[in-house]
């Protein structure tokens, strides 16, 4: 069952790639199996759960519904392409910072979400968030933390020097 | 970030730190176990039953080998060793040898050049199954003893049978002023981790297996592969790789984890499998389908005079973790309120759907929701307010119950008063406008159980420290990081006692070959046991330290503190050392630094038979308010708010435990309002939604606000106090959001989920001016055995039985016809 590959060239995480794979390989299949990325996480592969939400020319798609042949020229950003060198990316400092993520398996999937929605929208309001994660499926969290770090890291994204609200981090009582 | 406003009592302990694993996680640089390959690795795959209940009559492989890319293939003959996660349930097949139990039941494995050869193959393995009658519900299993799913347990289809008296309560029963009965379900539920399980096994030439999986419960797989293998377990390596969520769903040793590791040893090279979600629906172990019936005996002043509990499980097609489950029914409703007197009643039925185990409460949510909201029936009966009528009864500290658990500290009265106080109860409950209403619940859980899986006499959780010349410490513990941070509490805790920076410590886990046996990630253990072996290897590591250190100091060993990085001395800080010189002085005066540290729980205080499930070192206690909006034109219930208040002992982190009761709070409303494990009884019980859309859980959509409060009463038994939150939170929210239902509207629907259909037909009742109650309406008749009956600390019991044990059970008189009875079929 040898099967006939397509060749791509494309730009992820802002350097270009050529990939070779089965024609019918997924965006998903081809970031983690092709190309290495095992930051994109897979929670259905039908597209229900969000968790391999990556940015296809900075708009939030679902990787595992994406055929990856059509991605020829296009711009693909993961969770590995967040941080710049050694710093990370306000929002993942936010996420680390405020324990936003639990087990981790949704967190590249939200954070791409959230990178996209600050994008478009840098002072959400929480229903904005809540909207925009929305697609995002999360089990450990009951995504609190999460809204928070979004708010919190669109504060630091907008140059202010915000600091985790101390209820957020240590409850009340 | 944030230090300043913890509390100081401790440098480390209590902060709101991040997580020593947090950028690994944001950076997506955490290797999940579908994350690893290997050169030359070949991919697995399941053929799964599409039967309920069958005999395995014929099954021809050769249209599969003959496939180009298959390099193997597996039948239950390869594997023949039953295993289960219980020493008295050893019921399982990594494939089924002749006979399936449920649909998704593995049958025969692949192992190919790629996943998509290994699903071709599939399609060429011809099975021929001779379909045997289905039992579908528990109440089925109940009334039909044939076909026998197994060959073992209680009889017919009923895996096991439970009933234990503390007591008279017949006596109690007939000294109360008020006896009030009901009947409850509480449905199965799934615990639908984001990560699917995966599991990768090597075989070396030289004899030595390595297998990294999603577990929760490395330890567990370790022993059950050996066992199933054959091999030695000094040449089996079980490394759990970080959990993508757990839950309760990776705690059972998996089939697919010993395939894997079979189809290595046959090839020669590395296989990986990754389950689709439809097979993780499958293969669960969730949350048990309860029915439950109570009955209780209050005074007018709501004391209780005596409480008699029965339920009946679904337990699905095999044993897994469903005797403990079924115990736990009925073991912790004796710790929150002052039960004298304590009948408990269980049964597990064995029925042909996937199998039931533990979920996050494992066993105590369902008894959970029905007394809490049987205890707010009998508060309006007597015209009490539910949160006075819990406040007057409750548990004292340091006591035993009439089911002999001790109970340490004890923090609910703060907890009820303060969610009380914060939701403003007392200017809702009773008096918000039709549609709206509060309700309130509580509930306890257990810090670890008080017994490991399989009899043995060793430590829960041990520890290794090793003190580098650089002053880096490394702490190996076999624990497993599920998410809820147990990697991160082992480098709080050795930071605070040798006074290092968090990020100096490494911690390496969940490797059977190089770390000390923890037992798992289950039964909300973690923080307190391996806490307590961290914290014992600790402060060995600093009493080694010391003396060398008070030698070049001139200062008395007692007199130095680790603190910031340093030794010194506590009369005169300025006059003291690095830690990393300590280390070096420690090293050249006894050599290699290192400790060992490990935990055994207490014992039990009962020693009649079933008293091993319940026991634990510690209880958190937990009490919830919710809001709740009901439209009573659609039925549809919303939250729009959750107080909550949990006595978690202590925190270790602030941060990571207001995370756990979050998430609690999340998992809680799904089971109250959505989740529910359903199958079409009349279309081959096949499961009604395997899938993450159609299988319904809370968005951010449907989240609630919480208002989480901290209650910290420090337990002796805890490390630095702490007791248990990964489980606990969930436990009285479903029964918060039923009786907030009946506030808001006045009907009642005893089971969950309390879904819009129920809530509408509830109300319709009500209109018509019917009882305006959804629910079950019976109990079954079960052959129940006779009590064992233990009188209560208070009425002279020694925590022995007085009668009842000379009847030995089933499972161990039937052990031997267990075994060939799995291989052999029956029925």
């Amino acid at each position: 069952m040898v099967q006939p590959k397509v060749t791509i060239r494309f730009e992820v995480n802002g350097e270009p790639v050529e990939a070779a794979f089965a024609s019918h390989k997924t965006l998903l299949e081809v970031l983690r199996e092709d190309l290495g990325l095992t930051g994109t996480k897979h929670g259905c592969e039908l597209g229900e759960c969000g968790t391999c939400t990556v940015l296809l020319d900075g708009v939030p798609v679902l990787s595992c519904l994406v055929l990856a042949a059509a991605c020829g020229g296009r711009r693909v950003r993961t969770v590995e392409g967040l941080a710049r060198g050694p710093e990370l990316h306000p929002l993942q400092r936010a996420f680390a910072d405020l324990g936003a993520a639990q087990c981790g398996y949704c967190t590249p999937g939200f954070l791409l979400a959230a990178e996209a929605l600050l994008a478009a929208n840098p002072r959400p309001s929480r229903e904005d968030i809540e909207q925009a994660l929305a697609g995002n499926l999360c089990r450990c969290t009951g995504y609190h933390k999460i809204y928070q770090a979004v708010e919190l890291a669109a504060a630091w994204m907008r140059g202010e020097t915000a600091e985790p609200d101390t209820e957020v981090l240590y409850g009340r009582g | 970030m944030g230090a300043d406003s913890a509390p100081r009592a401790h440098r480390v302990i209590g902060r709101a730190l991040r997580k020593v694993d947090a950028v690994a996680k944001v950076t997506g640089a955490t290797k999940f176990a579908d994350d690893l390959s290997l050169p030359r690795m070949l991919y697995a795959k399941l053929l799964r039953s599409p039967h309920p209940h069958a005999r395995l009559v014929r099954l021809d492989p050769s249209g599969a080998l003959a496939l180009p890319g298959v390099q193997a293939i597996l039948t239950g003959r390869d594997l023949p060793t039953p295993f289960g996660i219980l020493p008295v349930s050893q019921d399982e097949h990594a494939l089924a040898l002749d006979r399936v139990r449920f649909v998704g039941d593995p049958v025969a494995a692949v192992a190919a050049v790629s996943e998509d050869v290994a699903i071709a193959a599939l399609d060429r393995i011809a099975v021929e199954y001779e379909p045997l009658p289905a039992i579908t519900s528990a109440e089925e299993a109940v009334q039909r003893a044939a076909p026998r799913i197994h060959d073992y347990g209680d009889g017919g289809n009923l895996h096991k049978l439970i009933h234990l008296e503390f007591g008279d309560v017949e006596e109690g029963f007939r000294e109360a002023d008020l006896v009030v009965e009901d009947l409850l379900f509480y449905e199965g539920s799934t615990h639908l981790p984001m990560e699917q399980h995966a599991a990768l096994a090597d075989w070396s030439p030289d004899g030595r297996l390595t297998l990294w999986s999603s577990t929760q419960t490395p330890h567990y797989v370790h022993r059950a592969l050996a066992k199933v293998l054959g091999l030695a377990p000094s040449r089996i390596r079980v490394i759990a790789c970080p959990n993508g969520g757990g839950f309760g769903g990776k705690s059972d040793p998996f089939s697919h984890e010993i395939v894997v590791a079979k189809l290595a040893m046959v090839t020669g090279r590395p296989v990986k499998i990754t389950l689709t979600r439809e097979e993780v629906f499958y293969c669960h172990r969730g949350r048990h389908p309860t029915l439950m019936w109570v009955k209780t005996g209050v005074k007018r002043d709501g004391s209780i005079t005596a409480m008699h509990f029965k339920s009946l499980l679904d337990g699905g097609g095999y044993g897994s973790y469903g005797v403990a489950s079924t115990y736990y029914t009925g073991a912790l409703q004796t710790v929150t309120y002052q039960v004298p007197r304590y009948k408990f009643q269980g049964a597990r039925a064995f029925t042909n759907k996937p199998p039931c185990g533990p979920k996050r409460g494992h066993g105590t949510p369902q008894p959970r929701f029905a007394l809490e909201v049987h205890l707010d029936k009998i508060a309006e009966r007597l015209g009490m307010d539910p949160a006075e009528l819990r406040l007057r009864h409750l548990v004292l500290p340091h006591t035993l119950t009439a089911n002999y658990l001790r109970v340490g500290s004890m923090g609910l009265g703060r907890c009820i008063q303060q969610v009380v106080e914060g939701s403003g109860w007392r200017e809702k409950f009773r008096r918000l406008p039709y549609g709206r209403g509060v309700g309130l619940a509580c509930s306890s859980y257990l810090s670890g159980a008080g017994l490991p899986i399989y009899w043995n006499n060793m430590p829960h959780s041990g520890v290794q420290l090793k003190l580098d010349r650089g002053g880096g410490v490394t702490v190996f513990c076999g624990s497993t990081d599920i998410g809820q941070g147990s990697d991160s509490i082992l480098a709080y805790i050795t930071a605070e006692v040798l006074g290092v920076d968090p990020l100096d410590v490494r911690v390496v886990t969940a490797d059977t070959d190089l770390t000390p046996v923890d037992l798992g990630s289950y039964s909300s253990r973690v923080t307190l046991m391996s806490g307590n072996a961290v914290l014992q290897a600790a402060e060995r590591a600093r009493d080694l330290l010391r003396g060398p250190a008070a030698q070049r100091l001139g200062v008395p060993p007692q007199q130095l503190v680790f603190a910031d990085g340093r030794v010194f001395d506590a009369a005169d800080p300025g006059r003291g050392l690095s830690f990393a010189e300590a280390v070096e002085l420690a090293e050249a005066a006894g050599g290699t630094v290192g400790t060992v540290g490990s935990y055994t729980p207490p014992a039990a205080a009962g020693r009649y038979r079933g008293a091993g499930v319940g026991p634990s070192p510690a209880y958190s206690y937990t009490a919830a308010v919710a809001e709740v909006e009901v439209d009573p034109e659609t039925g549809v219930v919303t939250v729009p708010r959750i107080w909550i208040a949990h006595d978690v002992g202590q925190c270790i982190n602030r941060a990571a435990v207001v995370g756990q009761i979050e998430g609690s709070v999340y998992m809680g409303l799904g089971e109250a309002l959505m989740e529910e494990m359903a199958y079409r009884a009349n279309r081959n019980v096949v499961h009604r939604a395997p899938s993450m859309l159609e299988y319904k859980s809370p968005t951010t959509l449907e989240m609630c606000d919480v208002i989480t409060y901290l209650i910290e009463d420090p337990d002796p038994n805890g490390p630095f106090g702490a007791k248990e939150v990964g489980q606990g939170p969930l436990l009285p929210v479903p029964p918060a959001i039923a009786n907030a239902v009946y506030d808001a509207v006045g009907v009642r629907v005893d089971e969950v989920p309390i879904t819009p259909e129920k809530v509408l037909k509830a109300i319709k009742a009500k209109a018509k001016g019917e009882s305006g109650r959804v629910g079950p309406t019976r109990f079954p008749e079960i052959p129940w055995p006779e009590p064992i009956r233990v009188p209560p600390p208070w009425a002279g019991g020694d925590g022995q039985a007085i009668s009842g044990e000379a009847r030995r059970p089933a499972e161990f008189k039937t052990r031997k016809s267990d075994l060939s009875a799995v291989g052999g079929g029956g029925s």
